[in-house]
């Protein structure tokens, strides 16, 4: 009897162990596709996940600025506006105590996307950057042509779009999407919310440790 | 027997001491109501900007949390709130200016709720900012 208790202990023990190892790894988020190729005759199915596919946009220096500037990194986007009066300044104000732990470190890069397309020009984000505290050129804002950031909100899983019933004239999600090496989605937090944000702290980690040499 | 005795005065003064405090009631009673009031409102129209303890945001939206602006905006606080405000101003030494939007939609009881929250939570008063107060500074500005 009493082996049996320490049997099944150890047992549900070790389940537990296993179970934590697993949850080390963030998962792809998106929906997979089973892609089957030929191989020397052999047939090899490839499960594919959604990828944010490659951008180019204008910065809040006036320079382009594309995916390539972020291979090698993980990083975090989301989409704003600097008139938004709404949900944005929270999100912003969560987004900036991880740009804040992690400033100066290369490892990890921010990408706000203005979806304010007539008002929020680069010096516009600019002026927006400075007075956020943002002097480095970690945590970009871009803007580009309504068709691309929209485009690529779709991409990021963030719903955005032109509302005129809504305050401030745009309506969107406020999500924090954290992308990884190979440009997949591995966590989507919402910015308003404080214990998604501490989530998110946690996760970066996470991603962080998957890149260790 | 002398341990009794003792016993008997601590509680008679605990007693005291919570009627003495419990004649004041009234007025905390009703500044309870309009702190408490208060912060719903505050969490809903103004928090995303100025920050759950009245922090703001770097250098977009300024602090709550400048006892002297108060004290010295108080009659113009109601028109703040109501009609949003511009142009460049100093809080707790910094400059900012940016736009704050309207609240047209707060009544005058909400705008007294709101203001008692922030002058007595993030500021040092201890006043409730009353409804009289309220109407009195939007009269004055013709903003009512
Ligand atoms: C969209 C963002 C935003 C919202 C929402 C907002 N404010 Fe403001 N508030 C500002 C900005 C920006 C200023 C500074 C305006 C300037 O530079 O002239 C300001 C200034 C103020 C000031 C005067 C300066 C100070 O810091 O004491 C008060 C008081 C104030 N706001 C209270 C409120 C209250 C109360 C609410 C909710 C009813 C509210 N605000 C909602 C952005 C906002």
């Amino acid at each position: 009897m009493k082996i049996n208790i320490l049997v099944s202990s150890l047992f549900l023990g070790l389940i537990a162990v296993s179970c934590q190892s697993k949850d080390q790894k963030l998962p792809i988020i998106g929906e997979k596709e089973i892609i089957t190729r030929q191989e020397n005759g052999v047939t090899i199915t490839d499960s594919v996940y959604p990828k944010i596919p490659s951008f180019q946009f204008l910065n809040q220096d006036s320079t382009y600025i594309s995916d390539k500037d972020f291979d090698n990194k993980i990083y975090v986007a989301n989409f704003f506006f600097t008139h938004c009066p709404s949900i944005c300044p929270t999100m912003q104000r969560n987004l900036l105590q991880a740009y804040e732990k992690y400033k100066g470190d290369d490892r990890i890069s921010f990408l706000s996307h203005s979806i304010d397309f007539k008002y929020d020009q680069p010096s516009v984000l600019k002026s927006y950057a400075d007075r956020l505290g943002v002097d480095n050129n970690q945590w970009q804002f871009v803007t580009g042509s309504k068709a691309e950031i929209y485009g690529i909100a779709d991409n990021y899983l963030v719903y955005a779009k032109e509302d005129s019933t809504v305050a401030g004239g745009y309506d969107h999600t406020g999500y924090l999407v954290l992308i990884d090496h190979e440009k997949h989605i591995r966590g989507a937090y919402d910015g308003t919310n404080d214990e998604q944000t501490q989530q998110m702290l946690k996760d970066i980690e996470i991603l962080l440790q998957e890149y260790k040499k | 027997m002398n341990k009794y005795i003792t016993f008997i005065l601590i509680s008679m003064l605990i007693v005291f001491f919570y009627q003495l405090s419990a004649c004041n009631s009234n007025v905390d009673i009703k500044k309870a109501q309009y702190t408490v009031n208060g912060q719903k409102l505050y969490v809903q129209h103004c928090q995303n900007c100025h920050g759950s303890k009245g922090e703001g945001l770097g250098k977009l939206y300024p602090p709550l949390t400048d006892d002297n602006y108060f004290k010295e905006n108080r009659a113009l606080l109601s028109g703040i709130v109501k009609n949003g405000m511009r142009g460049e101003i100093i809080v707790n030494g910094e400059k900012y200016n940016q736009e704050m939007p309207a609240n047209k939609q707060l009544t005058v009881v909400d705008i007294a709720y709101i203001l008692t929250y922030i002058t007595t939570n993030f500021g040092k008063s201890d006043v409730i900012y009353s409804t009289e107060e309220v109407i009195e500074n939007l009269k004055n500005h013709n903003q009512l």
